[in-house]
């Protein structure tokens, strides 16, 4: 667990036995692992391994055929599990409501909650815009935004939620690679900021190893292996190490 | 279409649950409202007219070669108020703007916008189906009181000038006055808000299912729009029955 300044929010997840079919195919065969609060874990894997869907049971968006998520040692099924505990998905393509500005996208939840007033969401959204390094950007629509901004703006989103737990689905990918950066420095400061317990789902090598207290790595639906940075590089499986090193090299 | 038809009573069923939220969403649903009106109201207008004018057009020589001039007027007025504005309208708005609705949520499902809401604890039903429902169930029947009117003008506007009939318009509207009544309207009105109904639940819930990107996208707005026609004119018919059942006429 990092240091937080005493102050830790993150929760604690547990996936066991996770299985999911879709059309008698099984895209989930069996998933265990624990997330401990305040970690960064990462999963990977190379594309069509499971991991998007994985992370859309995780934040109850599918419901799994067999096996238990665990919040905090309550299942995400329990009705009352959205009210007591605060969890955000950043989506890879930001998933930023195309019809409202940056401003509205990010202080939506607190509007439609009427969890504060319009002068507050207002001031609110600049701060959480601000913490992700994005100015001048409010009153914009998504569509002005680049790929990174938008990014950045659906992690503000998230922050506005005050989480304890934070799924990010693929948060580098079409980004070029200091926009990678920026985005991998956000997760951390986060993550360090507020204790917020972090997944993040990615084929990214450079930001897996970059931020994760732990990685996860996931094929066909399995997860081959869990540790450090250090041990998984150590893991002998064929696979993990084709997947650690594979590189386009260009012969003759 | 018909393995549909209970996810879309679900769906509707659903709306009726979000009702005690519209003060909420008041100001989505007026945002949807003018949207509708503004998208429609002069294409209402054109539409109607030459519907009135070709229901003229198409009766009026034949009535008045056989000494029926005077009830031209009447014929025009209460085919346009009890069935011509109610379906027709019917038929335009989900062309026009049920067909906007499945593009605007099916592209929001598409795009994992719809996800994102529920991320947040925002019902979509609530947030997306509601405002759009009741919108369009306030302005189709509006739509149709300014159908009728024009319509009728249209009717009489041909009546008029046309050398086969020749029909004044003091004629036409007296005789219009005569055999058409409140009812006759009110009847329209109640259809249409049925129609109106059906064409936003229709269209929100092809929306909602959407799946496969933009060739996704234009299969669920073509479906919105037949199954919304369908149901309409097979509705209109049950309506009908029931309407004329009630008739005081």
């Amino acid at each position: 667990m990092k240091p937080t300044n005493g102050k830790i929010t993150g929760v604690s997840l547990v996936v066991r036995g996770l299985r999911k079919s879709f059309d008698g195919q099984e895209v989930i065969k069996g998933i265990d692992f624990e997330v401990r609060p305040g970690e960064i874990f990462v999963i990977m894997g190379p594309s069509g391994s499971g991991k998007s869907v994985l992370l859309k049971h995780l934040i109850g968006l599918e419901p799994a055929d067999a096996g238990d998520i665990l919040i905090n040692g309550e299942p995400i099924t329990t009705p009352e599990i959205a009210a007591k505990y605060r969890m955000a998905l950043v989506f890879q393509s930001g998933a930023l409501l195309s019809s409202l500005t940056v401003g509205e996208n990010v202080g939506l939840y607190l509007a439609e909650h009427r969890l504060k007033k319009p002068a507050e969401i207002e001031q609110i959204v600049a701060e959480k815009l601000a913490d992700v390094g994005l100015k001048d950007v409010m009153d914009k629509m998504p569509s002005e935004l680049s790929g990174g901004m938008k990014k950045r703006a659906a992690i503000a989103r998230a922050l506005v939620i005050e989480p304890q737990l934070i799924l990010y689905d693929e948060p580098t990918s079409e980004l070029d690679p200091l926009s990678s950066i920026i985005i991998g420095e956000e997760i951390l400061a986060l993550n360090q900021r507020t204790g917020v317990t972090s997944l993040v789902v990615s084929h990214d090598r450079d930001l897996a190893f970059g931020v994760a207290d732990r990685i996860a790595i996931i094929s066909e639906g399995r997860i081959l292996t869990i540790g450090t940075p250090d041990e998984v590089r150590r893991f002998p499986d064929p696979l993990v190490q084709k997947f650690l090193h594979a590189d386009f090299k260009r012969e003759n | 279409m018909f393995d549909n038809i209970g996810q879309i009573a679900l769906l509707f069923w659903r709306t009726l649950l979000a009702l005690p939220q519209t003060w909420r969403q008041r100001q989505k649903v007026f945002d949807q409202f003018f949207e509708i009106g503004n998208a429609s109201l002069l294409m209402v207008c054109v539409l109607s007219f030459f519907i009135g004018a070709t229901i003229a057009l198409v009766t009026g020589p034949v009535m008045v070669e056989r000494s029926l001039g005077s009830a031209v007027g009447g014929v025009v007025g209460y085919a346009i108020a009890n069935e011509l504005a109610p379906v027709m309208m019917a038929i335009l708005i989900a062309g026009r703007i049920g067909s906007a609705m499945a593009a605007e949520i099916g592209s929001m499902r598409v795009y994992q916008e719809i996800d994102a809401l529920r991320t947040m604890n925002i019902n979509p039903i609530t947030y997306l189906v509601l405002p759009r429902v009741l919108a369009i169930s306030v302005a189709l029947p509006m739509l149709v009181v300014f159908s009728i009117l024009v319509g009728w003008f249209g009717g009489a506007v041909v009546a008029n000038f046309n050398h086969l009939m020749d029909i004044p318009f003091q004629v036409f509207f007296a005789d219009l006055k005569d055999i058409v009544q409140l009812e006759d309207v009110v009847h329209g009105l109640i259809k249409s808000f049925f129609f109106s109904v059906i064409i936003g639940v229709v269209s929100c819930h092809q929306g909602l299912t959407t799946i496969g990107g933009p060739r996704g996208i234009g299969r669920s707005v073509t479906k919105a729009v037949v199954n919304s026609i369908v149901l309409v004119v097979f509705m209109d018919y049950i309506l009908t029955l029931v309407l004329t059942h009630f008739s005081h006429r």
